[in-house]
């Protein structure tokens, strides 16, 4: 390693110097010369038919540029969906046009139904409340079993109905699932709601538009996780601007968790309202906005079953899910409750008979699509929820009975049509029983229960599929995209290197673990290393930063491309010291001839390539700069085992977290300071579900939850420091780190286990309560305690 | 937010009459409320006229018949710091909201405004406490009426708060887990006279007294007394943090808290 | 509009501004010190907290005619006369205290002012004092954790890195 953090260096990071001193740069931070200022008047109602919009009178308003309406947008596409499905009979799943602006209906509170442009903020606020909008309100739906109902109203009147799609996996499965159920020595049914979340990353979404005349460039700033994404799909798709004429930034990012995957109708309208009003346009969302504008997550209705013989061992599992889309698909959303929760309905175990099915639906609620996880919180909790309930029926040690059931032979091919490459569950279970000192709980809960408090323990274990790749797979899975990664290693003549990158780094520390990648590769300094992402016009191309996929996928090929810039370095090198570049060694930054002291240092060859004096330039180019794109041959596959205690107040219900310990299988760890600190902010979301988040609709789509009054966001004296470990590593075979992907994990891990531990405190104070839906708030535990 | 100006007055002469030249006129105390409702653009006024810089209606003093007196202007972080002399009340004032919002937001404001789930209420109405303002002094019982009602007249200003130093008191609050306003807050406080507790977050009415616990905590000032007394959950707020049931049974659990911390 | 003046991180600052004008805006627009974040519209995120002579405040809820006269300090404003990071933002970075940067300003703001009430505050007094601010990164491990170091605590027997 080199001296100063290479790879396993829990090196600081260089990008906090910026963001501590009030340096960042995010696009809230961008001003252009001339920007006019939008808002959006959105629809106050879930559902209804839009008859007219007269813009007469806001259109005089002091400071108003120009109103736009759906109708401004007719010659262009609308928000596209960059996945589909196939249903169980195979047939495509209902695909619903998505306007930029509201075209005869509204379909959910804060779907938007004009811009106003002016020259302040304030004024086109002040001019939006003078346009008068005409609107029959419809029935809201809501409630996706009702919206299933034969008569129901539907969201999308040229649809066949509000079902997305009715999806089977593996169809083929479903006969064997059934007589395994039907034969079991014991069957555990749980019926359970995933609820609907808020992402909320801290920055709210803002884009900035501007265009260019003299050469008919459009540049857009904009919140994302995934510049090059949006330029695909909002040059392609939306506003039919070729890439060349297209650039895409995305600076400084304060968070995404998912939300800022997806391209959104306020980016391409910005850019489009650049365009038409040859001046820059910028949108800043306030949180009420992000509230009922900013895709949402989870929302699934689920009934489980879980099969088991007469020795515990399980024998099928069959899943049955609602899934809520809201009223549009935006751009993941088919993909969530699929092909990202089916296929890891078998967790950590060896269950031989598993089948799913999904209802998709459409209602009148914002859209929904992936939050940190992505269906793989969803399948978790399912299972993890049923086996704890079973192993309460059966009254056997619920860590025995996983561990019974664990898989432990790999690679594991699922009946849900993955392949598990490695993992050693029962190795993180034994870590954890260590870290979180199961063998003391016993006296921890006497303590707890002489304050006259109910003490709870609950584990869980996960799988995750994340390095979200391979496209031939995704592909035929439905992505309209495929999903490698590229990286551009530029080797300057001094040396120094800038790698573009196609991952998004907003919060994960790239710009400090990455370099540590190259720089131990070299044997240099990582300082010399220095990462460039988040701009179009500077990254050759780049499928951005979700699913735990950055260094599985992007760091791959940052490493392909360095191997490269290593061989022809290496050619370099060989002219230089008059030998072969077969015998050339490169360690510590030196290149030498194996077996003499003869070397040449890094700079040295780099500068040569610059300044091909000296050279080989009949077999090399000069020049020392290297592209690659990566694109795996699988998931990788992090696992892990959790654990938490609570304790309970059974006069008020509420619940306290007093211990949390994950022991997770990352593979290969870059750098574990930054390991750490994705885990602690997962957890911190996934106890935010467990405890304190939901999205809340009323029965006409109103918004209960609507800003953080009453959207119950974690903060710092909701949670304990929580004890992580990583030291298990079964390193994944089939990237060039060995790395899986960590940011995930905390997130999908945590629920269940929150509320394993809350069920078992609730049974250790005499109540007989097998389930309470989260999150689990004062009021629903002490209304459950209620009997 | 509407266009409005803002008036910083350093005497409250000039404040009352700032106030009492337009109809459209309002107060900002800390504007740890009114600004966010500003935001929303749910509030007109043509004219603010901050309080802030008001020096004769803040502060903490005591007045000859042994009352702590605080003035309008007071902060939060004010009240918790320099209330010494009442524990109770200057650990309510402690707790309210959060450290920023504590600098900023004021007692004068705080019960102005009256929001059913907001801590200074209690104290008052439990504390019998007597709210000066510009022109008259209002008894805490007149003072509150009903959500973000109040006795106050257009224009009137809450110059100071006289609350008479009990034995013993003590406020709990159970906090929604959003806002963390008050779900339910109970402010206890036994008097040579009796005991007064007031509740606040709960009902659909606004700050109360519940005068069964008064009446029990008046024979016996102890939490076994509160045994068997309940309130019922009819009238209660009943919102998606919960039920009118369930605050009423807060209600039993925090004024025994509070008994018992007191 | 009107004139309001304030010192700013140490420097006068001026300028024309509405009623409406809030602290932030003023920072942010008026001063271009873009530093201090708004990340919602209720006070509840605390994204926004400076100093206003020597108080924390949420600057979003505070109007910029408030805070004439007064000193102000930003995050801008909190690091030393070298341009090293002061003790709070070294510690932050020493136990990576942060993740997207957008509720840091705000945490290390509500940190110095914790600490210069309380210099050695609890970890249950930290996790109380941080009510007000909002971090969806970092399940608040580091930021708690860097504070206790800040303090002076010994944090290295806290739970990973």
């Amino acid at each position: 390693m080199p001296a100063d953090g290479g790879i396993g260096a829990p090196t600081p990071r260089r990008e906090d110097v910026r963001f501590l001193t009030g340096s960042g740069n995010y696009t809230d931070d961008i001003n252009l010369n001339g920007q006019a200022y939008v808002y959006f008047l959105r629809s106050d109602v879930a559902h209804g038919t839009l008859n007219n919009i007269d813009t007469a009178a806001a259109e005089a308003m002091p400071g108003v540029v120009r109103i736009f309406t759906g109708e401004d947008f007719a010659e262009v596409g609308g928000v596209p969906c960059g996945w589909q499905v196939t249903d169980k009979h195979g047939e495509p799943m209902q695909e619903p046009a998505h306007p930029v602006l509201a075209r005869g209906k509204v379909r959910h509170v804060g779907d938007p139904i004009a811009a106003v442009v002016a020259e302040t903020l304030e004024q086109a606020r002040d001019a939006a409340e003078a346009i008068e909008v005409d609107i029959d309100e419809l029935p809201a739906v809501i409630d996706m079993k009702a919206a299933l109902e034969d008569g129901a109203t539907k969201v999308h009147d040229d649809l066949t109905s509000n079902l997305c799609y009715d999806w089977g996996f593996i169809e083929d499965n479903k006969a064997a699932v059934d007589e395994a159920i039907a034969n079991a020595a014991h069957v555990t049914t749980l019926e359970l709601v995933n609820q609907r979340l808020v992402a909320n990353p801290m920055e709210p979404r803002v884009a900035v538009g501007d265009y260019h005349r003299a050469n008919d460039e459009s540049t857009l700033y904009t919140t994302s996780q995934n510049p090059h994404v949006i330029r695909l799909l909002m040059g392609a798709f939306v506003l039919g601007i070729a890439e060349h004429k297209l650039r895409v930034v995305a600076p400084d990012v304060g968070g995404g968790f998912g939300s800022k995957i997806y391209h959104y109708a306020e980016e391409a309208f910005c850019t489009f309202a650049a365009k038409a009003l040859n001046r820059p346009v910028k949108w800043t969302s306030s949180r009420s906005e992000a509230f009922i504008s900013d895709a949402q997550g989870r929302d699934h209705v689920t009934k489980i079953d879980l099969a088991l013989d007469a020795d515990n061992n399980f024998t099928a599992i069959r899943t049955e899910t609602y899934a809520n889309m809201g009223a549009y698909l935006s751009t993941f959303a088919p993909c969530v409750p699929t092909y990202l929760h089916g296929t890891l309905m078998a967790g950590n175990y060896k269950t031989p008979n598993i089948y799913v099915n999904v209802k998709a639906v459409f209602t009148n609620t914002v859209p929904v699509d992936a939050y940190r996880g992505a269906g793989r919180p969803e399948a978790t909790y399912q299972i993890e929820r049923v086996i704890d309930k079973a192993a309460r029926e059966l009254g056997v040690d619920p860590i025995a009975l996983r561990r019974q059931n664990f898989i432990t032979q790999f690679p594991y091919a699922t009946p849900v049509a993955v392949e598990y490459d490695t993992g050693d569950y029962t190795a993180t279970m034994d870590k954890l029983e260590e870290i979180a000192d199961v063998a003391g709980f016993a006296a921890r809960r006497k303590e707890s229960e002489a304050r006259g408090k109910l003490r709870g323990f609950g584990v869980n274990c996960y799988i995750e599929a994340c390095g979200i790749a391979p496209s031939a797979l995704v592909g035929a899975l439905g992505a309209r995209a495929g999903l490698y990664d590229a990286a551009t290693v530029r080797v300057n003549a001094t040396g120094s290197i800038s790698v573009m990158v196609g991952a998004h780094s907003h919060g994960q520390g790239h710009e400090t673990s990455f370099p540590q990648v190259v720089a131990e590769m070299l044997g240099i300094d990582p300082s010399m290393v220095d990462i460039v992402h988040g701009d179009t016009s500077k990254i050759p191309f780049g499928m951005g930063t979700y699913g735990s996929r950055s260094l599985a996928v992007c760091g791959s090929a940052m490493v392909r491309a360095t191997e490269k810039i290593i061989a022809k370095a290496k050619k370099i090198a060989a002219h230089m010291l008059e030998a072969s570049d077969a015998d050339i060694e490169l360690k510590d930054g030196q290149f030498s001839v194996a077996g003499t002291d003869k070397s040449v240092a890094w700079g040295d060859v780099t500068l040569a390539a610059y300044v091909p004096h000296n050279y080989p330039i009949e077999d090399v180019e000069p020049g020392l700069e290297e592209t690659a794109f990566y694109d795996p041959a699988n998931f990788t596959y992090p696992s892990g085992a959790y654990a938490c205690e609570v304790e309970v107040d059974p006069e008020t219900g509420k619940v306290t977290i007093e211990r949390f310990a994950a022991a997770d299988d990352f593979g290969n760890i870059i750098n574990p300071m930054i390991v750490d600190g994705q885990v602690h902010g997962g957890l911190g979301q996934g106890i935010g579900q467990a405890l304190l988040e939901s999205c809340t609709y009323d029965e006409s789509g109103q918004l209960l939850t609507g800003s953080y009054m009453d959207y119950a966001m974690p903060r710092a004296d909701d949670v304990p420091f929580y004890a992580v470990d990583h030291s298990c590593q079964t390193p994944c075979t089939h990237n060039p780190l060995g790395v899986k992907g960590c940011g995930e994990a905390g997130a999908i891990g945590s629920p269940p286990t929150v509320v394993n531990a809350v069920i078992d405190a609730l049974q250790s104070g005499g109540h007989n309560i097998t389930h309470i839906d989260m999150p689990l708030s004062p009021s629903r535990v002490w209304q459950a305690m209620q009997g | 937010m509407y266009s409005f100006e803002i008036e910083r007055p350093t005497r409250l002469a000039d404040a009352v009459k700032l106030l009492s030249d337009s109809t459209e006129a309002q107060a900002l105390g800390g504007g740890q409320t009114l600004i966010p409702t500003l935001k929303q653009r749910l509030a007109m006024p043509e004219r603010l006229v901050s309080l802030s810089g008001i020096d004769e209606i803040r502060g903490i003093r005591t007045d000859g018949e042994g009352a702590l007196c605080i003035g309008g202007a007071t902060t939060h972080a004010e009240v918790a710091a320099g209330a010494g002399a009442y524990p109770a009340l200057a650990g309510l004032a402690a707790n309210i909201g959060d450290p920023a919002v504590r600098n900023r937001g004021t007692i004068g404001g705080s019960l102005a405004n009256n929001d059913p789930s907001a801590c200074y209420p209690s104290a008052a109405l439990a504390s019998g406490a007597t709210l000066v303002t510009n022109s008259r002094e209002i008894a805490a019982d007149d003072f509150f009426e009903g959500l973000f009602a109040t006795a106050l007249e257009e224009g009137e200003i809450i110059t100071e708060v006289k609350f008479p130093v009990p034995e013993k008191a003590a406020y709990k609050k159970f906090e929604q887990p959003a806002s963390r306003f008050a779900l339910v807050g109970v402010f206890v406080a036994k008097y040579g006279d009796g005991v007064r507790v007031a509740v606040t977050g709960a009902s659909e009415d606004g700050v109360f007294r519940w005068s069964e616990a008064e009446a029990a905590l008046s024979s016996d000032f102890s939490a076994g007394a509160l045994a068997g007394l309940s309130l019922s959950g009819d009238g209660m707020i009943s919102d998606l943090h919960g039920s009118g049931d369930y605050r009423a049974h807060l209600v039993g659990v925090m004024a025994r808290r509070a008994v018992e911390a007191a | 509009m009107s004139q309001v003046s304030m010192t700013v991180n140490g420097k006068s600052a001026s300028g024309e501004i509405e009623g409406r004008t809030l602290l932030v805006e003023f920072l942010r627009e008026n001063l271009g010190l873009t530093g201090t974040h708004v990340g919602c519209d209720t006070s509840q995120c605390g994204a926004c907290v400076v100093h206003v002579d020597g108080k924390a405040v949420k600057s979003c809820t505070m109007f910029a005619a408030e805070a004439d006269g007064a000193e102000v300090t930003t995050i801008e404003g909190m690091g030393n006369d070298d341009g090293s990071l002061g003790t709070i933002q070294q510690a932050f970075q020493d136990h990576h205290g942060l993740q997207c940067g957008f509720c840091t300003p705000g945490m290390v703001m509500s940190a110095a002012a914790l600490l210069a009430d309380n210099p050695k505050p609890s970890e249950a007094e930290i996790r109380d004092y941080l009510e007000g601010n909002i971090c969806r990164c970092t399940g608040y491990h580091n930021i708690v954790k860097a504070i206790m170091a800040a303090a002076g605590h010994d944090v290295s027997g806290i739970a990973a890195e």
